[in-house]
C-alpha cells in the first residue's frame, strides 16, 4: 500500500499550474509554483523540480522551514541525482498541493522527522528521471546512443568532449516520456549528498529579510487577537465590547464560540482592546488543579489497573527466580513549545477562494479545515506555507486557522490571527507529563532477566488520531519503552491513560522525550546494582552489531568512554532508538558543595543511515543537546486555580549561553537509508546527565527538571 | 507625531505615546525584522540600537525614542562583520531570535573588542534562542570580532 502511493505520486508527472496570484502595488507573491509552458521554463519534470532554459533550477519544498536544514538537504538529494550544477539550485516553497502529502501518511505534515526519510526514494527518483529525460534528449540531439552520454554539473557530454546544458536541453527534454524506473546512483557516485554546503535560507534570515507568519502583512488587513478561556472549561461571561470599539484603532469585536476577537488596525491596538474587553470567565471545571493536586492524581492514576502494551516472556516468573530486584519511580513535567515565533495565521476568505499564509506544520489539516468553515472545495483552499519561527509539533494544530477564517469571513477582509506570548503559553498543547514505576531483576551475573514498567500519563493520540489507539493504548505514551533497544527476555509494559483537561500534543520526539529520561535512568541504576560499567552492561543487553550496539560503540569510542576522566568531574551515558535513526549521548559534569551542576561537555553520537547534509545534522543535533539540557536543569509548566499559571519567559526559563557546554558530534558512517534527525538527537540528552551526576555523587535524580535541593552537601 | 532616524532615514509617526517602539516599528513602518516573542524584555528578539546602544523596543516607548538613532539589521551594512561571521558560521535555524541578537552582539563588539568566553557569556547570557544555536553564536561573535580588528573598526 505505502509503495503504491508512493509510485502514484511519483509517476503522476505532476505539474502544479496554479494561478498568479498578484496584491495591488509591489507585494510580492511568495513563490506560488509558476505554471507550465511559461517559456522561461521548458522542463518541469515533476512538481518538486524545475530546469529554466537559463540552467537554473528551482526546487520546490512543500516541508514547513523550521530551520531544520531539510530546505538544503531536500535540493541536495534532487541535486545530486540530477547532477546538477549546485550553485545554480535555488529552493522555493510550494502552496500545499497533493504531490508534497506525505507518501506514507497521506496528508502533508512536517513531523515525526519525516521529510526526508518518508521520501528518500522520491527525491532520488526525481532527480534521476529528470537526469535521464536531459540525456536522452542530447543523445538524440546527437544521434548517438544514450548510453554514451553522461551527465555532470550542469551538462550532459558527449564523448567527443562537447556539450549541451540542462537548460539548452529542458525544451527537448520536456517532450520525452518520463522513465518509471529511473536508476539511481550507488551511494559512492554522490557528488552532493553528504558533502559540506551552506543552508540555502540563512542569508536572508542574516538580512533580516525572511518573512515569518508573524510578519506577513496584505492590504486592508486587520490584526486580530482573541480572548480565550483563563482556566479549564471555563465559559465566557460579560464582557465590555464598547471599551474595547473605545480604543483608537479597534475595527470591531467578533464573539466567537466561547470567546471573543478584538480586531484592529495594529497589533498594539488589538492588545489595548483586548484588555479593555474586560471578560469575565466562570471559574472553571478543575479550579482544584494545581502543581500539587497534578502531582497527587498522577501518583493515583499510577496505583489504577493499566492495560497491558507489552508482555514478553514472564516477568513473574522471572522476578521470583532474580539474584536481586530494584523499583524506582520516575516523573516527567508538563512543558511547553516555547517556539519563538508566537502562533499565528492570516486568512482572507473570499467568495470564491480562500487563502491561508501560515508557519503552519500541518498543511492538509489546514487546508481541510479552512474549507469545511468555508463551504468551499479544499482545492479552492490555497494554503501558502511561510517560515516558522520554531515549532516543535505545536505548529501543527489548526486553532489559528479556525480563528482566521471565521474572523475574515465576518470581517469580509483579510485578517491576521496572533497569540501573544502569554496566549502562546496558556493555550499551548503541552508535552505530557508522566510517572512511572520501574522494577528489575538481575540474575547471579549481573544480566537483566526482567523488566516491569508502569507508566501513566494522558495520552496525545487520542484527541489527534483517535484510530491509532488500541484498546487503549496510546502508542505514543508507551514510545521508547515498549521499543527500548535492549533485547530483554521478560518485559512487561503497562499504560495507564490520564485523563485530564489539560491540552497535550506533540512535541520534539514525542513519548521518546519523556520516556527515554526513566528508561535510560534506570538502566544506569541496574548497571551500577550489577557492579557493571554503564556502557558495557547496555551493550550486553543488545543485539551484537545492531545498530544501537554500533551507535552507542561510536559515542564510547569517539567520546574516549574509558579514559580519564578530568578531576572532579563524572560522565554518564544513554542511547535511544526513535524515528529510523539510533542516537547517544554521553555527558561529563562536575557538581559543587552547593549542588550546583555544570555540564562541561556533551557528546553525541547518531546514525541516521545516509548523512545527506552533514552540517545540517550537526546544527541539529547541538539543538538537540541544548534543549535537552534546557529540560533537565529548567523546563515545567506550572498550573493553578484550574489553568495555566507560567505566562512568560521569566517563568519558564530556557538554556541560555552560559550554560551551554561543549558540544561535539560524530555521526556514523553508512550507506542505509536516511532515517530522522531532528527528534532523534535529543531524547538521551537529559539522561545521560542524569547518569553522570549520579557517578559524580551518588545522588540519583529521578525527577525532571532536576531538583538540585538533594545535592547540596552539609 | 514623533519623529525619529531609522536607518539613516527620516520617520514620521502618528502613535499613542506609549506605544512600544517595536509595534511603531513593525506596524507603522513595516520594518518587520524586528521581532516580537515576549513583549516583556526577557528574550532578546526585538531588539534595536538606539543611538548605537542595544535596546529592547518592546519596553521602550515611541515617545521615548523620539528623535533618537535607531538601527535595525537591515541599517547594518549587507558586508558588515556580524553579518558575515553569522553566515560563515552558519549560525540560524529558525532565525527569528538572530536579527535581535546580532544587533546586541554588535553593541557588545563597539564596547568589547576582543571578547573572552567568559565575556561572552556573561554579555549575551540574556537572549532567548530556543533552536539552540548558541555554539555557533559564540564562534561567529569571536569570528566578526577577528574581521573587525582586521577591518581597523
Amino acid at each position: 500500500m505505502k509503495t503504491k502511493i508512493t509510485r502514484r505520486s511519483f509517476l503522476k508527472n505532476t505539474s502544479l499550474v496554479i494561478a498568479a496570484t498578484a496584491f495591488s502595488g509591489s507585494f510580492t507573491l511568495f513563490n506560488a509554483s509558476p505554471a507550465r509552458g511559461d517559456s522561461a521554463l521548458p522542463f518541469k519534470p515533476h512538481a518538486f523540480l524545475e530546469i529554466a532554459a537559463d540552467d537554473g533550477i528551482t526546487v520546490w519544498v512543500g516541508q514547513t522551514n523550521l530551520g531544520q536544514g531539510t530546505h538544503t538537504g531536500i535540493p541536495m538529494i534532487i541535486a545530486d541525482e540530477l547532477d546538477a550544477a549546485w550553485e545554480r539550485v535555488a529552493v522555493k516553497t510550494a502552496l500545499a498541493a497533493e504531490p508534497f502529502k506525505d507518501p506514507q501518511w497521506g496528508a502533508q505534515v512536517t513531523g515525526g522527522s519525516t521529510s526526508i526519510r518518508h521520501r528518500w526514494d522520491l527525491l532520488r527518483k526525481v532527480g534521476a528521471a529528470a537526469r535521464q529525460m536531459l540525456v536522452e534528449a542530447a543523445a538524440e540531439e546527437w544521434k548517438i546512443p544514450a548510453g554514451q552520454c553522461t551527465a555532470r554539473d550542469g551538462r550532459v557530454l558527449h564523448p567527443d568532449g562537447r556539450s549541451l546544458s540542462f537548460g539548452q536541453l529542458a525544451r527537448a527534454a520536456a517532450q520525452r516520456p518520463m522513465p518509471e524506473n529511473p536508476s539511481l546512483k550507488t551511494p559512492q557516485a554522490y557528488g552532493i549528498i553528504g558533502t559540506s554546503r551552506t543552508r540555502l535560507d540563512i542569508p536572508d534570515k542574516v538580512m533580516g529579510k525572511t518573512v515569518f507568519g508573524m510578519d506577513f502583512t496584505l492590504p486592508d488587513m486587520c490584526i486580530a487577537l482573541v480572548a480565550r478561556p483563563p482556566r479549564f472549561g471555563a465559559s465566557l461571561g460579560a464582557f465590555d465590547e464598547k471599551a474595547a470599539l473605545a480604543v483608537k484603532g479597534v475595527v470591531k469585536v467578533v464573539p466567537l464560540e466561547n470567546r471573543v476577537a478584538v480586531c484592529a488596525q495594529t497589533t498594539y491596538a488589538a492588545m489595548q482592546g483586548r484588555d479593555a474587553l474586560g471578560v469575565q470567565w466562570s471559574p472553571g471545571s478543575r479550579p482544584d488543579l494545581d502543581d500539587a493536586a497534578l502531582d497527587k492524581i498522577y501518583k493515583d492514576y499510577l496505583e489504577k489497573p493499566g492495560v497491558t502494551a507489552r508482555n514478553t516472556g514472564d516477568v513473574a516468573a522471572a522476578f521470583a527466580k532474580a539474584h536481586q530486584t530494584l523499583e524506582q519511580a520516575y516523573k516527567l513535567p508538563y512543558l511547553s513549545h516555547a517556539q519563538v515565533e508566537p502562533i499565528n495565521c492570516t486568512a482572507h476568505v473570499e467568495k470564491e477562494r480562500c487563502r491561508i499564509w501560515m508557519p503552519t506544520q500541518g498543511q492538509t489539516g489546514t487546508q481541510l479545515t479552512a474549507a469545511k468553515l468555508t463551504g468551499l472545495p479544499p482545492e479552492k483552499v490555497e494554503v501558502m506555507t511561510l517560515p516558522a519561527g520554531g515549532g516543535f509539533g505545536l505548529r501543527a494544530e489548526i486553532d489559528p486557522v479556525v480563528d482566521a477564517v471565521l474572523l475574515s469571513k465576518a470581517l469580509n477582509r483579510p485578517v491576521k490571527v496572533m497569540w501573544t506570548r502569554e496566549d502562546d503559553f496558556a493555550n499551548d498543547y503541552f508535552r505530557p507529563a508522566g510517572q512511572s514505576r520501574i522494577k528489575a531483576g538481575l540474575d547471579k551475573d549481573g544480566r537483566l532477566t526482567a523488566w516491569s514498567h508502569k507508566l501513566a500519563a494522558p495520552s496525545v493520540m487520542s484527541r489527534l488520531m483517535p484510530h491509532a489507539v488500541e484498546k487503549g493504548i496510546d502508542p505514543d505514551a508507551v514510545s521508547g519503552v515498549r521499543d527500548m533497544p535492549y533485547a530483554l527476555p521478560n518485559l512487561l509494559v503497562d499504560y495507564v491513560m490520564v485523563n485530564l483537561p489539560i491540552p497535550v500534543g506533540f512535541w520534539r520526539s514525542v513519548g521518546y522525550s519523556a520516556n527515554a529520561f526513566a528508561v535510560e535512568s534506570f538502566m544506569d541504576e541496574m548497571a551500577h546494582a550489577a557492579g557493571k560499567d554503564p556502557v558495557q552492561f547496555r551493550l550486553d543487553h543488545m543485539e551484537k552489531d545492531a545498530r544501537p550496539y554500533q551507535v552507542l560503540s561510536l559515542l564510547a569510542e569517539k567520546g574516549g568512554w574509558n579514559s580519564p576522566v578530568p578531576p572532579g568531574r563524572a560522565r554518564g551515558v544513554a542511547v535511544t532508538s526513535c524515528f529510523e535513526s539510533f542516537a547517544a549521548h554521553m555527558a561529563e559534569v562536575s557538581v559543587n558543595d552547593k549542588g550546583t551542576i555544570t555540564v562541561h561537555k556533551m557528546v553525541c553520537a547518531i546514525d541516521c543511515g545516509t548523512a545527506v547534509f552533514p552540517d545540517g545534522i550537526r546544527a541539529q543535533a547541538e539543538s538537540g543537546v541544548i534543549m535537552g539540557l534546557s529540560n533537565a536543569f529548567h523546563e515545567k509548566v506550572s498550573f493553578a486555580q484550574g489553568g495555566v499559571k507560567t505566562a512568560n519567559y521569566d517563568a519558564y526559563p530556557v538554556l541560555t549561553m552560559s550554560e551551554v557546554p561543549e558540544i561535539e558530534v560524530h555521526i556514523a558512517k553508512n550507506n542505509l537509508k536516511a532515517g530522522g534527525v531532528g527528534e532523534p538527537v535529543f531524547p538521551s540528552v537529559a539522561p545521560a546527565v542524569a547518569n553522570a551526576v549520579f557517578k559524580a555523587t551518588g545522588v540519583r535524580l529521578r525527577e525532571l527538571p532536576f531538583k538540585r535541593e538533594s545535592l547540596v552537601k552539609g | 507625531m514623533f519623529t525619529f532616524t531609522v536607518n539613516g532615514k527620516k520617520k514620521q509617526v502618528d502613535a499613542a505615546p506609549e506605544t512600544p517602539l517595536l509595534w511603531v516599528l513593525r506596524d507603522n513602518l513595516g520594518i518587520t525584522s524586528v521581532k516580537y516573542a515576549c513583549g516583556v524584555a526577557e528574550c532578546g528578539m526585538c531588539t534595536v540600537l538606539i543611538n548605537g546602544k542595544a535596546r529592547r523596543s518592546c519596553v521602550v516607548s515611541v515617545e521615548e525614542a523620539r528623535e533618537s538613532d535607531i538601527t535595525t539589521i537591515e541599517g547594518l551594512p549587507d558586508n558588515h562583520p556580524v553579518k558575515l561571521a553569522w553566515i560563515e558560521k552558519q549560525v540560524p535555524q529558525c532565525g527569528y531570535c538572530q536579527p535581535g541578537i546580532m544587533l546586541q552582539t554588535v553593541d557588545f563588539l563597539s564596547r568589547t573588542p576582543n571578547p573572552s568566553e567568559a565575556q561572552i557569556n556573561q554579555a549575551m547570557d540574556d537572549v532567548i534562542c530556543r533552536c539552540g544555536s548558541h555554539p555557533r553564536m559564540k564562534q561567529a561573535i569571536v569570528l566578526a570580532a577577528q574581521m573587525t580588528a582586521k577591518q581597523g573598526g
